[in-house]
């Protein structure tokens, strides 16, 4: 197989991202704007031997995911606002049995069924503590067709490598753009550890070094437990206040410990940048147009792109605020992400936002506004 | 100089503005070894309701996506011509369909064509957004026509590849 270059959607460069990452199985309800995904799916899954299929709903969807990937299948959806808030039970039964999972929630505008056809990035929050009780996961963000492309590779591979959904939050704009895409070939690809020991000894919770347990699948040999109810390592329940706090920690850890490796981030112009500006999806493409123009102008501008919302990259703004007079964050909502940068940067510089959630993109323009009010 | 060639494709759902962009993109970026991104902006109703399809095409690489400061803009409806008389420059590039929209001159480079009545003749209303199509590329030049004919071959379904050809021969020959 070679490099193949395509025109595609951000939605479908989710779908070839998948597919090589070795996707088998997709369960879903349409909704725009994420249903290209859906669509591409249900052709392309049947024609290598995996499985499409159209649930009732997207709770039904969530709840299909968990019960393909512990039958051994690398299972996806795709899904926007109002279809990611019905997910958030079951993505919280994939977290706690350790399912690996990839949900794609290509934003649109909320709350409800909002403006439905038009762009937000307003569920960063909800992607991050949307299910309820204590937990980590992983959330990537892409701002081109190339980083859908390249992240659902990569959202795979960590879902496979650290046994846990991860949320792949796109938004309208990334999702139904079209550009030129490389489809490589040369990114490695991750599959979930088997268990190394015979079937009766098999523990399906007894984590490994990194905090990770094999996971064998059902219909092996290996006969085992998963319940959403606290359980140890036999997988059974077990709801000693010791064994509790191990378990809640070592979900948290298995992912916190590895930030170095989840983290993605890109950096434009930011060497002696005295103007950082932090963003991620579309809004990130808006301000590298801003940084663009403000080099040409002669001011000292860059752009830190999170490719990875969550875990938050707490060492890279804070490096990066060190060196700056201000930060600059554009993002389709009332303010999530600056949440977090100014609990990082902790009142060193100023953090000052762009905010928009009338269901366009943030202009280039606009961000210059705000630089030249606080400038 | 600008780095960038922005094109607006506005009317109404259903006329096929996102399926020209799409071939005006993929023309840009596959064929001709440039970089385009096609985006795209609709209501809830599948047909009727403000459309719109834009394709920046650059050299360079394309930040932002959507269209800043247009050079060529077609609009296939009246609505769409009013959106746009106030936002572009002397020297953009103003196509419309003479035969829905009062054009008022605006611009230098304004065209008025009797689109709708030629897609009459062609006895195929749909295929509007490929007249347009034609008359567009051959009167600004942003894409050759063998690029375009590439792209359309790829974009277009074999069964309704020949009256989309057609049209976009016809759109050439009006320009």
């Amino acid at each position: 197989m070679h490099d193949r270059i395509k025109f595609l959607q951000g939605n479908e460069a989710c779908v070839e991202g998948a597919l090589t990452a070795g996707a088998s199985f997709y369960a879903g309800y349409p909704i725009t704007p994420s249903s290209e995904i859906a669509e591409l799916a249900s052709i392309r899954l049947p024609a290598v031997g995996g499985v499409f299929i159209q649930m009732e709903d997207e709770i039904a969807s969530m709840a299909a995911l968990v019960g393909a990937s512990m039958a051994g299948a690398k299972a996806f959806t795709a899904t926007s606002g109002p279809g990611f808030s019905l997910m958030q039970e079951n993505i919280g039964l994939a977290i706690m049995t350790e399912a690996p999972c990839v949900i794609i929630n290509v934003q649109r505008s909320g709350p409800s069924t909002g403006l439905a056809t038009k762009p937000a990035q307003a569920d960063v929050m909800q992607a991050r503590w949307g299910t309820h009780g204590d937990h980590a996961i992983i959330v990537l963000s892409p701002a081109s067709v190339q980083e859908c492309y390249e992240l659902m590779i990569q959202a795979f591979n960590f879902a496979e490598e650290f046994r846990t959904p991860v949320i792949f939050l796109s938004d309208e704009i990334v999702g139904h753009m079209r550009e030129k895409v490389i489809l490589r070939d040369d990114i490695p690809i991750v599959n979930r550890k088997f268990p190394k020991v015979d079937p009766p000894e098999y523990r399906p919770y007894q984590p490994g070094e990194d905090g990770v347990p094999p996971l064998a699948y059902f219909g092996s040999d290996y006969i085992f437990h998963a319940s959403s109810s606290m359980h140890d390592e036999t997988g059974y329940p077990n709801n000693v206040p010791d064994n509790a706090e191990k378990v809640i920690k070592r979900l948290y850890k298995k992912i916190y410990d590895h930030r170095d490796e989840i983290i993605i981030t890109k950096e434009y112009e930011t060497e002696d940048a005295e103007i950082i500006l932090v963003s991620f999806g579309a809004s990130a493409r808006s301000a590298r147009e801003a940084v663009y123009i403000l080099r040409e102008s002669g001011y000292k501008a860059g752009l830190l792109q999170l490719n990875t919302l969550w875990p938050f990259p707490d060492e890279k703004v804070r490096q990066l605020a060190d060196r700056a007079k201000f930060m600059v964050v554009p993002e389709m909502n009332l303010g999530q992400i600056i949440s977090e940068v100014k609990r990082v940067v902790e009142a060193r510089i100023p953090v000052y936002g762009v905010n928009k959630v009338n269901g366009e993109i943030i202009t280039p323009y606009e961000i210059l506004g705000k630089i030249k009010e606080v400038f | 100089m600008k780095r960038r060639t922005e094109v607006v494709l506005a009317g109404l759902g259903g006329q096929g503005l996102i399926l020209i962009g799409k071939i005006l993109g993929e023309a840009a970026a596959i064929y001709e070894g440039k970089n385009s991104v096609q985006t795209q902006s609709y209501g809830v109703a599948s047909r009727g309701g403000f459309s719109k399809s834009e394709v920046v095409i650059s050299s360079e690489e394309i930040a932002y996506p959507e269209v800043l400061d247009p050079d060529v803009v077609l609009t296939l409806s009246q609505q769409a011509y009013d959106l746009y008389k106030n936002k572009v420059r002397k020297d953009c590039w103003l196509i419309y369909d003479s035969d829905t929209i009062t054009g008022e001159g605006v611009s230098d480079k304004e065209f008025g064509f009797p689109i709708t009545t030629v897609a009459v003749e062609l006895r195929n209303t749909r295929i509007l957004n490929m007249i347009a199509l034609g008359i567009l590329v051959k009167l600004t030049g942003i894409v050759s026509v063998e690029s375009i004919l590439r792209s359309l071959e790829k974009n277009i379904p074999s069964q309704f590849r020949d009256v989309n050809l057609r049209a976009f021969q016809r759109g050439l020959e009006m320009s």
